[in-house]
């Protein structure tokens, strides 16, 4: 959003235009949310031959907001053991954690809040945070389910932290930036120069991409590693004791972590705002391009394909959680330590290879 | 302390309690888990609260007020108990049941069978964290409860069959709809198999988990799917066969480790063959009475009613006294799906009976809980304990 600031010198004006921006992109992104929230139960409900919300509002479109009510007006119990403070400031540092990672992302050309250039360490800083929300959640409550909850997720979101970290450092070494607009913008040109698609890396990118998306579900206690809030073990592990709008904002912040791990996706493998088949010569005068002017346009058409793209991610979380049952703790520690952590490492160093001689090779 | 270290008192175990009130336990099973980190030490299931009293109950009630019991035991598959029952009144009174009846019971039973076995696992899939093949399988289940309710109008708490046979006929395409539903069912038995006999996750959470030799289900008195999942082929349909199995061709599916993964694999053929059982039964069907006739055991025609005084008599006497069964005591048992289901009658010659124990199949397995979870991980504690099939309502009876 740069390219709006230019116009004024005025600190206040700057300050409250910057404001305004954080303020639109929250809004838009918690609206999408409760889309992609009743998107979740449809998949699900479609998998399972049930209907899903289908009462509030048409087609049910409006249960969101409904839960969203029902959440603030019911009472917010504290349990007498429970430490106060802790049990209070966990949903809230789990909103906001989840929430300012979002400064970063790229929506379309131009489209970002803070145009970082270690966007991606940054991310991984957050995201990482992320997990005290649900420690400090687990513990502060004292009671027993929510404690195993909160050691297994510190365990859990650790372990496919490094997983995670790997795979990103093939995606730098790649696009040779950590501001993710230049990674994006690396990937123009229909969907052969994506990441996950482009010759001849996507032998190991592509793999890669597969091990990113599925230590997202880990990194975002998703099915099948839902081990911190496993219903059938631990009830609902560290939100056991949670209730009325503390609970909802635990239920918030990790939502907003899935969109941003489907953002994530979409922008370090599918290309971020680019359509998959090149601009389809939309850019001229006779079209909505000559009405609107060009770079507008352009971010409308890429602010839809990167909210097609987060969708479709999206929906391979919401089908993931339909088809497969949950790990055990041991086997979840394994696939991440044992498997995604040499598999990646041995992608960081087959990649930094390939740069390495494609870099000699073109001087 | 897996590694045989001696205890140190100043580091507690972490104890806490799986239920009563736990989406996976099951119904009302409390039990207290000492854990070590996630690995199990200790499981100690405390039960009795769904207890009614039922054996006692029974000995105040007729022979005929007592049947309503049985399907109260085990919900899922009402039927099944009844037969036991049944079964062990018709032995003492040595009366011989109609072929329609006979076969209509054979039906019946694997109907439950069947009703049984979707349940378990369905909630077995869903103890391990797969949210999809419940709902498959319920929509299947739910059509054998319209089976149950057209045949004698309760769709759970059946009170079907009789002493002598089975309360009523059944009403004249229900047998048509049942055929159909055999053949509807199969390709939805495949889904759900598709969803997880080979799903990777599901083979890592149940092979080698809560593994049960011969031995151990001979010691533990375990029987069912529980002892055929470790590769005996007991089976008391072909072992002592009752009412019709010998003539019915059918297989008893064996597993070969004794773990959770076998005994779904033992469960999901049972199911298929019990549809094939179904088969025959309709094949097999002739018209004919389904209550033996000539006794004093059944109620008198409607019809008889309005003309007969004598026949008016005899119902109103059937049920306020009910009949009397000869002195002289029987253990009957009968394959319900969750295993050996016994009836132990003793008559003192009067119209209740004297003493009335049940062999509850889920009682030993839940039993041996604490043996089979020991070592184990928390998560597997509700992983064997879906695999053991439990209900509480013949636990607590």
């Amino acid at each position: 959003m740069e390219q709006f600031l230019g116009w004024t010198e005025n600190p206040i004006l700057l300050v409250l235009l910057s404001l305004g921006q954080i303020l639109l992109v929250t809004v838009v992104l918690l609206l999408a949310i409760a889309f992609l929230l009743y998107f979740d139960r449809k998949v699900l409900a479609g998998t399972m031959l049930r209907k899903g919300p289908n009462v509030v509002g048409p087609f049910g479109l409006f249960q969101s907001f409904a839960d969203f009510g029902k959440f603030v007006l019911k009472e917010m119990i504290i349990p007498a053991g429970a430490n106060k403070t802790v049990f209070m400031i966990a949903p809230i540092l789990a909103t906001t954690l989840s929430l300012i990672c979002w400064a970063v992302v790229p929506i379309a050309p131009g489209w970002v809040v803070s145009d970082l250039n270690v966007g991606v360490l940054y991310l991984l800083a957050m995201s990482s945070l992320g997990v005290y929300g649900v420690i400090m959640a687990g513990w502060a409550s004292n009671s027993k389910y929510p404690f195993l909850g909160g050691l297994r997720s510190a365990a859990q979101m650790v372990s496919y932290e490094v997983s995670i970290g790997f795979v990103l450092v093939t995606v730098i070494l790649l696009s040779g930036s950590m501001n993710l607009t230049t990674i994006v913008e690396s990937q123009t040109g229909g969907f052969w120069n994506w990441y996950a698609f482009k010759l001849p890396t996507i032998i190991v990118m592509f793999p890669m991409m597969v091990i990113f998306f599925i230590s997202a579900l880990a990194e975002t206690n998703r099915p099948p590693f839902d081990l911190p809030e496993a219903e059938s073990e631990l009830v609902a592990g560290y939100q056991v004791e949670y209730s009325g709008t503390p609970f909802l904002l635990i239920y918030l912040g990790e939502q907003i972590a899935i969109t941003l791990m489907c953002a994530m996706t979409s922008v370090l493998f599918l290309g971020g705002w680019h359509s998959p088949v090149g601009d389809l010569g939309l850019f001229n005068e006779n079209t909505l391009a000559g009405l609107l002017g060009t770079g507008t346009f352009e971010s409308l058409i890429g602010a839809f394909w990167f909210a097609l793209k987060v969708t479709f991610v999206f929906f391979m979380f919401a089908f993931v959680r339909a088809l497969v049952p949950r790990y055990r703790y041991d086997q979840l520690m394994r696939l991440g330590w044992k498997i995604f952590l040499p598999t990646s490492l041995v992608a960081v160093l087959l990649i930094s290879g390939f740069v390495v001689y494609t870099n000699a090779a073109a001087a | 302390m897996a590694d045989g270290q001696a205890h140190n008192p100043d580091d507690r175990s972490f104890t806490f309690n799986f239920g009563p009130q736990h989406p996976a336990a099951h119904g009302v099973l409390r039990m207290v888990v000492e854990m070590d980190g996630e690995i199990v030490e200790r499981v100690d299931p405390h039960i009795g609260l769904l207890h009614r009293g039922t054996e006692k109950l029974i000995e105040y009630k007729t022979y005929l007020q007592a049947l309503p019991y049985f399907d109260r035991l085990d919900y899922v598959a009402p039927m099944n108990q009844e037969h036991a029952y049944c079964l062990a009144i018709e032995k003492l009174l040595g009366l011989e049941v109609p072929r329609r009846a006979s076969l209509i019971r054979v039906l019946y039973s694997e109907i439950g069978r069947i009703s049984n076995h979707i349940l378990n696992i369905t909630t077995q899939a869903m103890d391990v964290g797969a949210l999809t093949p419940i709902t498959w399988g319920f929509e299947e289940r739910e059509k054998l409860c319209v089976f149950y309710e057209r045949a004698c109008g309760s769709r759970m708490h059946a009170a079907y069959f009789r002493p002598g046979g089975v309360h009523q006929d059944l009403p004249p395409e229900l047998l048509d709809d049942i055929l159909k539903f055999c053949d509807e069912f199969l390709p939805v038995c495949d889904d759900m198999e598709g969803l997880l006999t080979d799903n990777r996750i599901f083979k890592q959470r149940n092979c080698d988990v809560g593994v049960v030799s011969v031995q151990d289900a001979l010691d533990w008195g375990f029987s069912g799917v529980m002892v055929r999942g470790s590769g005996m082929a007991w089976d008391l349909r072909r072992a002592q066969p009752y009412e019709c199995y010998n003539e019915l061709d059918f297989k008893i599916p064996v597993g070969k480790h004794g773990d959770c993964y076998d005994r779904y694999v033992c469960r999901m053929e049972e199911m298929r063959e019990s549809v094939k059982i179904i088969r025959q039964c309709i094949e097999l069907m002739e018209p004919g009475p389904v209550l033996a006739k000539s006794s004093k055991i059944a109620p008198p025609r409607r019809g008889e009613m309005k003309r007969s005084m004598e026949a008016l008599i005899h119902h109103f006497k059937l049920y306020t006294e009910g009949f009397k069964v000869p002195a002289g005591e029987t253990y009957t048992a009968v394959e319900a799906p969750k295993g050996e289901f016994g009836v132990y009658l003793v008559s003192d010659g009067t119209n209740r009976p004297y003493r009335l124990k049940i062999r509850a199949p889920g009682f030993p397995h839940l039993h041996a809980m604490d043996y089979l979870s020991k070592g184990h991980q928390l998560a597997d504690v509700s992983a064997i304990l879906g695999s053991l099939d439990i209900v509480f309502g013949e636990i607590d009876r």
